[in-house]
């Protein structure tokens, strides 16, 4: 079990930065949710770890040893592929053997350790399979087996799931985490599936144009996102810009551009500072506006412009002046607000988030 | 009315066949008749056979042609091989042109291409001093390696490409040595598409007329061209003798191909 360190990442490709300039530390046994949208750096990132890629500057040390410069086949990593990448002239046994096989370990040492790495996968009894004789969710769990049971020192995920249906996803995300946790192995996974990364990491770090904007908790990243691209990647999110209209009690009142008004924690801004509010749509309480609605601070009036209904939620677009804030709310008893009522928007000042344009 | 159009397919398909298989079949049926001048009624005999293997001529040029086109076999499957792996693993400068390039040697009519290699060896047999070798076997072979080579790299290429780099790239995070790689996953990978462009190898080296007719020296002939000479020269029902071996050699070894291409389709539908 081991701690990976990436120290000032580079990597080039012709004029493009696939990476510029990656520090990030994964620590000994963590789930490390590497996000973003596809060309970000973050696949970049996990093959040169796996030492597919050669960094044009940088290092990355696994406890300490600088392994940049170790080829592949000596880098004691396990790694499952998007499409698992099972040698499909081989059964489930041989898949699994094989990483034993050719570092020469005894056969009756890998018949052991491939049962064992089956018990762990629960696949017991399908030995002799084919690949191709296996469902989705089979082929990831051989995948699993075969980069485990040599016991790497780092696991290395590249969108694991992402070829599997949501059931079976949502039923293997479980089951990673569940494996992981067993055995502990430093972990690091790519994903462009917010709600994976959210759902399996310890700690996530978001990828854009080759740099890491933010690294962190899931629900920190999630909470206090740093900018505008943070908070629009991971999760939805209504931006309001505004000025810094005074400071109170630690509290900042904020003129928004578009009229109205919302409070913030002041942090350290100042009077006249130019703000931009990141305020999830979860957290605005929406409700029908009686006659004599007024607007206050935190609180705007507008009007439904749709209410889209999936099941256990409702998305509201409510035109508010001439943009539109999106509401999530919970499926509760009411029935949805019709479209073009009057409403009344609602939150608390610790949600309004002042992130960097 | 689905029945309707099923017979009709049925007919229309049983009618390619016939198309296809009826000059063959009546081509191989005299083979075995006696009559020299292809007289009916038919009556069995293998006298054409047995002539056959007194004709040293045609027997030689059989020969000829078995080992240009094994030669060319070896020759063309692992340079092919080498390319279409080159070209499906590896990026390099120039890589798309190349790609492009392959395609139209199969579009050019092989006259074209068989009088252009005449001049070219022509043409190196005079700077070298020595314009002998312009024909000869040798010729022949390079032909038949330069007209087989694309075919060769498309059969290869197109199993390579069903199977994603990343078998390669997983057998390397698991241990396995570049070596360990090559024969443990990238060889059993490719083994029938190689096994498969072999056999194209060795029919289009087999079949091939114009090339190795136009570089054949005085005195030396493959088969197909022995054949022309004969129908020219007038002939007899050894002409379908030996043409109904070629023809059971060379079905035979479609259908291995055909066998190991549905073998491969079978596999990457699982990718």
């Amino acid at each position: 079990m081991s701690e990976v360190a990436v120290k000032g990442a580079v990597k080039h490709y012709g004029t493009v930065a696939a990476l510029d300039g990656v520090d990030l530390t994964f620590a000994d046994g963590e789930f490390f949710g590497l996000l973003g949208p596809s060309g970000s750096g973050k696949t970049t990132l996990l093959r040169a770890i796996a030492g597919f890629i050669e960094l044009d500057r940088g290092e990355i040390r696994i406890d300490g040893t600088d392994i940049s410069r170790i080829p592949v086949h000596e880098r004691n990593i396990g790694m499952v592929f998007q499409n698992y990448a099972l040698f499909p002239h081989m059964n489930v046994a041989e898949n699994i053997a094989f990483g034993l096989d050719v570092r020469g370990v005894a056969q009756a040492e890998i018949k052991q350790r491939v049962g064992e790495s089956l018990d762990l996968v629960r696949l017991s009894g399908l030995e002799q399979r084919r690949p191709r004789q296996l469902s989705g969710g089979q082929q990831q769990r051989v995948a699993l087996a075969r980069a485990l049971v040599t016991r790497p020192q780092v696991l290395l995920l590249d969108e694991p799931l992402s070829a599997l249906d949501k059931h079976l996803r949502q039923e293997m995300q479980v089951e990673l985490r569940r494996i992981q946790r067993q055995i502990g192995i430093t972990t690091i996974f790519v994903t462009h599936d917010q709600e994976e990364a959210l759902t399996l990491s310890d700690r996530v770090a978001i990828f854009n144009k080759g740099q890491v904007v933010q690294a962190g908790s899931p629900r920190a990243v999630y909470e206090r996102p740093v900018d505008r691209f943070a908070a629009g990647f991971l999760g939805e999110a209504n931006f309001l810009e505004g000025r810094v209209s005074g400071i109170a009690g630690g509290v900042a009142r904020v003129a928004l551009g578009t009229g109205g008004e919302v409070l913030t924690p002041a942090a350290d801004l100042q009077a006249g500072d130019a703000v931009l509010i990141a305020l999830r749509p979860e957290k605005i309480s929406i409700d029908p506006a009686p006659a004599d609605a007024a607007a206050m601070p935190n609180r705007i009036l507008g009007k439904v412009v749709a209410a889209i209904f999936s099941g256990s939620s409702l998305t509201y677009r409510i035109a508010v002046g001439d943009r539109i804030i999106i509401v999530f709310e919970q499926n509760k008893s009411r029935a949805p607000l019709p479209e073009q009522s009057a409403v009344i928007l609602e939150w608390p000042t610790a949600d309004n988030v002042v992130v960097q344009p | 009315m689905r029945s309707l159009a099923d017979m009709g397919i049925r007919f229309y398909l049983i009618l390619v066949l016939v198309f296809l298989y009826l000059p063959i079949l009546v081509m191989a049926l005299f083979a075995f008749n006696k009559s020299q001048l292809y007289g009916l009624p038919f009556e069995f005999d293998l006298v054409w056979f047995k002539a056959l293997a007194e004709n040293d001529r045609l027997l030689k040029a059989g020969l000829n042609s078995v080992l240009i086109a094994l030669a060319n076999t070896v020759i063309a499957t692992s340079l092919g091989t080498m390319a279409a792996v080159a070209f499906g693993r590896y990026t390099f400068r120039g890589k798309t042109m190349m790609q492009a390039l392959l395609f139209p040697p199969i579009a050019i009519p092989w006259l074209v291409i068989g009088t252009a290699m005449l001049v070219f060896f022509f043409w190196i047999g005079r700077a070298m001093g020595y314009p002998g070798i312009a024909r000869g076997l040798h010729a022949i072979l390079l032909g038949h390696v330069a007209l087989s080579l694309p075919y060769v790299i498309f059969v290869v290429g197109a199993r390579l490409n069903d199977y994603p780099k990343a078998l390669e790239e997983a057998a390397a995070t698991l241990g396995a040595t570049p070596w360990q790689v090559f024969r443990r996953v990238s060889v059993p990978i490719l083994a029938p598409g190689v096994v498969a462009a072999a056999l194209f190898a060795f029919a289009v080296s087999f079949d091939q007329f114009v090339i190795s007719y136009f570089l054949a020296p005085p005195g030396v002939t493959t088969l197909p061209v022995e054949i022309y000479t004969s129908i020219r020269k007038g002939f007899t029902p050894e002409i379908n003798a030996i043409s109904t071996i070629i023809i059971l050699v060379s079905m035979g070894l479609m259908l291995i191909v055909a066998r190991f291409y549905r073998f491969g389709g079978e596999r990457s539908g699982n990718e």
